[in-house]
This record gives C-alpha cells, sequence and structure tokens, in this order.
C-alpha cells in the first residue's frame, strides 16, 4: 500500500510541472505584446511599453522568464493584482472557501439525485424510469449553467419570493460568523450562530442546484451502466438464488460494485464543475476565485488570472490523486497497475 | 462492411423506434436552415433600434419580444444560429481534421512520436475545459478568430485519444494484415482500411461536440469574451438580458437562453442516436 502511495505521488509531478509550464506559456509565449496591452491607456507611448515589459521581466530571454516564474511560485509569490493592489495569492486564498463550499455542496446534491437515478433505470431497464433518466440526464447537460441560473433566480427569487436574492454568500444584514475555516456553513455552527447558517445556507441553494444539474448527465450514465455490468454477475445471481431480498441485493450487495467505477468519473465532474463555477459564480454574484480572476480579465489584469489557471489546474491534480487513492484503498487489484 | 441498404434501414428502424432521435435529427435540420436562411426568414432587422418600442413583451407583432433597444429578440435569436453553428463547426472540424489526423498517426506509428504527442495532448488535460478556453481567449486576444481557435484547442485532446486508441486497436487485426501482404501501402491502409472503420465512433464524438462548441462559444461571450455586443448571439443576449430579466422583462432571457439549450441538446441527442445507429456492438 505504501509503495502504490508513493507511486502514485510521484505521477503527480510531472501533472504540476507541466501546469507551471503550460500557465507560464498560455501568458507569456502566445502571440500579442503583454506589455503594450498592460500597459495604461489604449495607446501607450513607447517608453511606457519599454517600462512595463521591464517590470514583468519580458525584456529577458524565454527560458530566463522562466526561471523567474518557477522561482516566484516556489516563494508561493503569484505577483500583484493590479486592480486590487493586494497579492494574488491573498485574494485567491481569501476566495477559495467560497468556490469550494458551492462545489462540494453541489457535488453532493448531484451524486444525491444521479446514484439513485442511475440504479432505479439498471434496475427497470428500458421501463419509463429509464427513458426519464436518461431525458433529465440529456436535458441537464444541455442546459447552459448562466441560463439555468437566471431562469432559476427568476421563478424563485423575483416571482414565487422564495429565494434571497443572487448577491453575495450571506445576507447584508447578517454579520458573518468568525472566520475559522472560510466555509460558512461551516463556521456559523462551529460558532453556533444559527441565523448566519440559516442565511448562507439559504443563499447556497439555488447556485448548488444550478451547478448540480448540469453533471447529472455523466454521473447518472456512469452509475446506470456499472449498475447494469455489476446486475448480470454470477454473484448477484448467486445472492437472489439464496432468496436473498431485492433491496439486499440490490442495495448492500450490487450498488456498493457499482459505485467503483462512478469514482472514476468523479475527476471529470469535478473539472466541468470547476469550469462552470466561473459562470455560476458571475450569474449568483458569488465571492470566490472564479468571479474574482473574471473580473481581473476584464481589467487586462494578468497575475491573477494565471494565478487563477495554476490554481485550478493544481485542485484538478488533487482531485485526481485522491480519487486515485481511494480508488487504491476501495479496490486492492488498482494498487498493482498504478 | 455491410452493404449500404441494410446500414439505411436499420437506421430508418431505429428511427421509428425513438422518437427521441427524430426530433433531434428534426431540430439540428432546422437549426441548419435557420443558420443558411436565418437573415431572410427573420422578420425584422435584428439591428435596428426602435426607441418608442422598447422591452415590449411578447406580442402578435413581435413574438418573442423587443429588448431595451427595441430590436426584435425573435429576428436576433433567428440570426444568433449561423454565428454559433459557424464557430462550432469551424471549431470542430479544425480539432477533428488535426487530432485525427495526429492520433491516427500515433496509434498507427507508434514509438517516439505517439509517447510525445500523448504526452502533449495529456498536457491540455491538467485543466478545466472552460477555464483553459478562458485563459486562451485572453492570451491569444479577444475576438471570433480566437474563440474558434481556443475551442478547437480545448478539443483536441479528445480526437488524438479517441482515434489513437480505435487505430491503435485495428492495426493489429488480421484484416490490416491482410491489406498490407496485399500490398498496400501505409498510406493506402490508413485511408482505405483504417479511417472507414474507425470513423462510427468519431462521428459519435463529432456529434456531441458540436453542441459543447456551441456551449462554450455562448459562455465565453456570456462572460464577455469573444463576440461582443451588439452582435446578436445567443450568449450575448443573455448576458445583455440578466438584469433587465431580473426588471421582470423575463423573455429577453428565456427567449434566447432556450434556443441555446436547445440547440445544445439536439447535438447531443443526434449523437445518441448515432451511437444506436452506428455502434454495431450495441446491435
Amino acid at each position: 500500500m505504501l509503495t502504490f502511495l508513493v507511486r502514485r505521488l510521484l505521477a503527480a509531478v510531472p501533472a504540476i510541472c507541466t501546469l507551471v509550464v503550460a500557465t507560464f506559456l498560455i501568458m507569456r509565449v502566445l502571440p500579442g505584446d503583454p506589455a503594450a496591452f498592460f500597459a495604461s491607456g489604449p495607446v501607450p507611448t513607447a517608453e511606457e511599453t519599454a517600462y512595463v515589459r521591464q517590470k514583468l521581466g519580458l525584456d529577458r530571454t524565454v527560458p530566463e522568464q522562466l526561471l523567474i516564474y518557477v522561482k516566484d511560485i516556489a516563494r508561493a509569490d503569484l505577483g500583484m493584482s493590479f486592480t486590487t493592489g493586494r497579492p494574488v495569492l491573498t485574494e485567491l486564498r481569501e476566495r477559495l472557501p467560497a468556490s469550494l463550499e458551492l462545489a462540494v455542496t453541489a457535488l453532493l446534491l448531484a451524486l444525491a439525485i444521479s446514484i439513485p437515478l442511475g440504479v432505479m433505470a439498471a434496475i427497470w431497464r428500458g421501463s419509463p424510469v429509464d427513458h426519464l433518466a436518461r431525458v433529465v440526464s440529456s436535458i441537464g447537460v444541455s442546459m447552459p449553467t448562466f441560463v439555468t441560473g437566471l431562469l432559476l433566480t427568476y421563478v424563485f427569487f423575483l416571482w414565487l419570493g422564495l429565494a434571497p436574492e443572487p448577491v453575495d454568500r450571506i445576507d447584508m444584514f447578517t454579520a458573518p460568523p468568525p472566520r475559522l475555516t472560510g466555509f460558512l456553513l461551516i463556521d456559523s455552527s462551529l460558532s453556533g450562530r444559527w441565523d448566519a447558517l440559516q442565511s448562507a445556507a439559504g443563499r447556497l441553494v439555488l447556485p448548488s442546484i444550478t451547478m448540480a444539474i448540469f453533471v447529472l448527465s455523466p454521473l447518472t450514465r456512469m452509475t446506470r451502466s456499472s449498475m447494469l455490468g455489476v446486475l448480470s454477475s454470477d454473484f448477484v445471481r448467486t445472492a437472489r438464488a439464496m432468496g436473498l431480498s431485492d433491496v439486499t441485493v440490490y442495495i448492500r450487495y450490487a450498488l456498493r460494485n457499482a459505485l467503483l467505477p462512478v469514482l472514476t468519473t468523479m475527476g471529470i465532474v469535478f473539472s466541468t464543475m470547476l469550469g462552470s463555477n466561473v459562470l455560476v459564480e458571475r450569474v449568483f454574484g458569488w465571492p470566490g476565485i472564479g468571479s474574482f480572476a473574471l473580473n481581473a480579465l476584464l481589467a487586462s489584469d494578468y497575475a491573477p488570472v494565471q494565478g487563477f489557471v495554476l490554481l485550478m489546474g493544481l485542485l484538478l491534480v488533487t482531485v485526481n490523486l485522491a480519487i486515485d487513492i481511494a480508488y487504491g484503498l476501495a479496490d486492492p487489484r488498482a494498487r498493482r497497475g498504478a | 462492411m455491410q452493404p449500404s441498404s441494410s446500414i439505411v434501414s436499420h437506421a430508418a428502424r431505429i428511427v421509428t423506434l425513438n422518437w427521441l432521435s427524430v426530433a433531434a435529427v428534426a431540430t439540428v435540420t432546422i437549426l441548419l436552415l435557420l443558420a443558411v436562411f436565418g437573415p431572410m426568414l427573420a422578420p425584422f432587422d435584428p439591428y435596428a433600434t426602435d426607441l418608442g418600442h422598447v422591452l415590449l413583451p411578447p406580442s402578435r407583432t413581435h413574438w418573442f419580444g423587443t429588448d431595451q433597444l427595441g430590436r426584435d429578440v425573435l429576428s436576433r435569436v433567428i440570426v444568433s444560429a449561423r454565428l454559433d453553428l459557424f464557430i462550432a463547426v469551424c471549431a470542430v472540424t479544425a480539432s477533428f481534421a488535426i487530432g485525427v489526423s495526429i492520433g491516427g498517426l500515433s496509434g498507427y506509428l507508434g514509438g517516439a512520436f505517439d509517447l510525445w504527442t500523448s504526452r502533449i495532448a495529456e498536457m491540455l488535460q491538467v485543466f478545466p475545459l472552460f477555464v483553459l478556453a478562458m485563459a486562451l481567449v485572453a492570451a491569444l486576444g479577444n475576438d471570433l478568430r480566437n474563440v474558434i481557435l481556443a475551442t478547437a484547442i480545448v478539443n483536441l485532446p479528445f480526437y488524438v485519444r479517441l482515434a489513437r486508441v480505435e487505430v491503435g486497436v485495428l492495426s493489429s487485426q488480421l484484416f490490416v494484415e491482410a491489406a498490407r501482404v496485399a500490398g498496400n501501402g501505409d498510406g493506402r491502409i490508413i485511408a482505405r482500411v483504417l479511417l472507414p472503420n474507425v470513423m462510427p465512433n468519431l462521428m459519435i464524438q463529432l456529434s456531441v461536440n458540436l453542441g459543447w462548441a456551441i456551449l462554450n462559444a455562448a459562455s465565453l461571450s456570456f462572460i464577455g469574451l469573444g463576440i461582443r455586443p451588439p452582435t446578436a448571439e445567443w450568449g450575448i443576449m443573455v448576458a445583455d438580458g440578466a438584469a433587465q430579466a431580473m426588471a421582470g422583462n423575463w423573455w429577453l432571457v428565456v427567449f434566447p437562453g432556450v434556443a441555446l439549450a436547445l440547440a445544445v441538446f439536439a447535438f447531443n441527442l443526434l449523437g445518441d442516436a448515432l451511437r444506436d445507429i452506428l455502434d454495431v456492438r450495441s446491435r
């Protein structure tokens, strides 16, 4: 088990190197002169451009620039944000919990819907439930998150008045709980601030539903197909032949085995969620890293964008690593190959 | 390979069995017609502002209402089809052509070429797709051409990987050996023997990808990247209408939003339908 862990951790090293080089390449070497772009005003003078170029280190050779970039990252220095005047790392660290709280809630919600749906679709294959699962997941993956978000807001906030205003994570008039983890749900529970918990939870509902709808499809389809595979295997036939009840066979024996392949799709699901984060945060005025990066991007402030892309990549690598390790823990056969 | 008449009859049988596939084919056809004849079909000029008739709810003259500048929403929704489909078709064609050539070659040749292309394809996949597309558009410059380019680059790894695996599996099969023994060169084997057998699965990927590319382009323009106002485009129309919708003018978000979702949905369903028709294993 230990060798598996070490080997898997080492395998993440090239991915991280790729991340660093790729973020560097995307932001520095592609056509277009960033200095002219970032110098003030629409028509920067030659001196301004030259100054910005020197300040950004763009007058050096490309390998030198890469080296400087790697050193900066090693010192956890992601540069400064021109728009907020604060270090990018500080900004990202402050906003990351907001984005993660949203993504994790959405993921749990999506799992709570798609796993039962997928299991039922597999058990009653070809029945109306199966067709319903297929249609629901196809519609879900086709709905642009920003359209879903706006429609839900329109219906539940404007029309029915059930949901809170789509701004921020907590009501303006509710004092936020003391910052312990940055996750409002956890912080307010720990400090016993039930008013804050209620307000924060209320604001999470619509954005997390919006995000969950978008990832229902891969989770439902994978649950269905892996459940179908398990249901046709010998041990299920044996369990049935021994007279076990349907519920025991389906839930205790079949589902447990069917969930493993679902775990592997979680990487893709999480990747999709991180991408749609930007859109969902924009629609709901959510103060996470996505909306921060987007505002920086639209203001041509490039250090936050670079930091954001790097952080997104790192999150994805970490999640994939965690999934592989979890898979290795759950299924001893997976440890040998990796 | 089966004779083509039986494929046609098989396709016809599946289509009659599954009305969803019929709906998908119909919607895609309508979209294509709108893309070609859109400007002729639009009842009003999509760019003509009319300050005397702003924010009118749907009525008999303006089926989808008018926006804050008095422009006819229906006309703008219709005209958008061409732009969004154009982006999607260009991007997907580019990633298909390049991805399949690279992937096919690396599956066929193996060795160092295979190793390097796989590495580069993996490299593009360490980022969430939409984040990568966003970063690419920001870095390359904020215009239509770069939206197409970014969408193509982001999709590339899927084709490389799919073509590589499929060609790799097929290359070791007997009928390929037979073709080689019969004196066919590498080029002819790839073009005449391997590609036709790889096509079905690539077609499924192509259809699903078209939907995804439309979604991607609209999402980029929604956040202010790529195409800019006042261009009629579904993502921009939703972004423009968002503030208005919160003031109760729902038609500014609902109609372009639903048009966008329908387009993506149709291509996804078409992918499913193609899977049913083309995938021999599921017959």
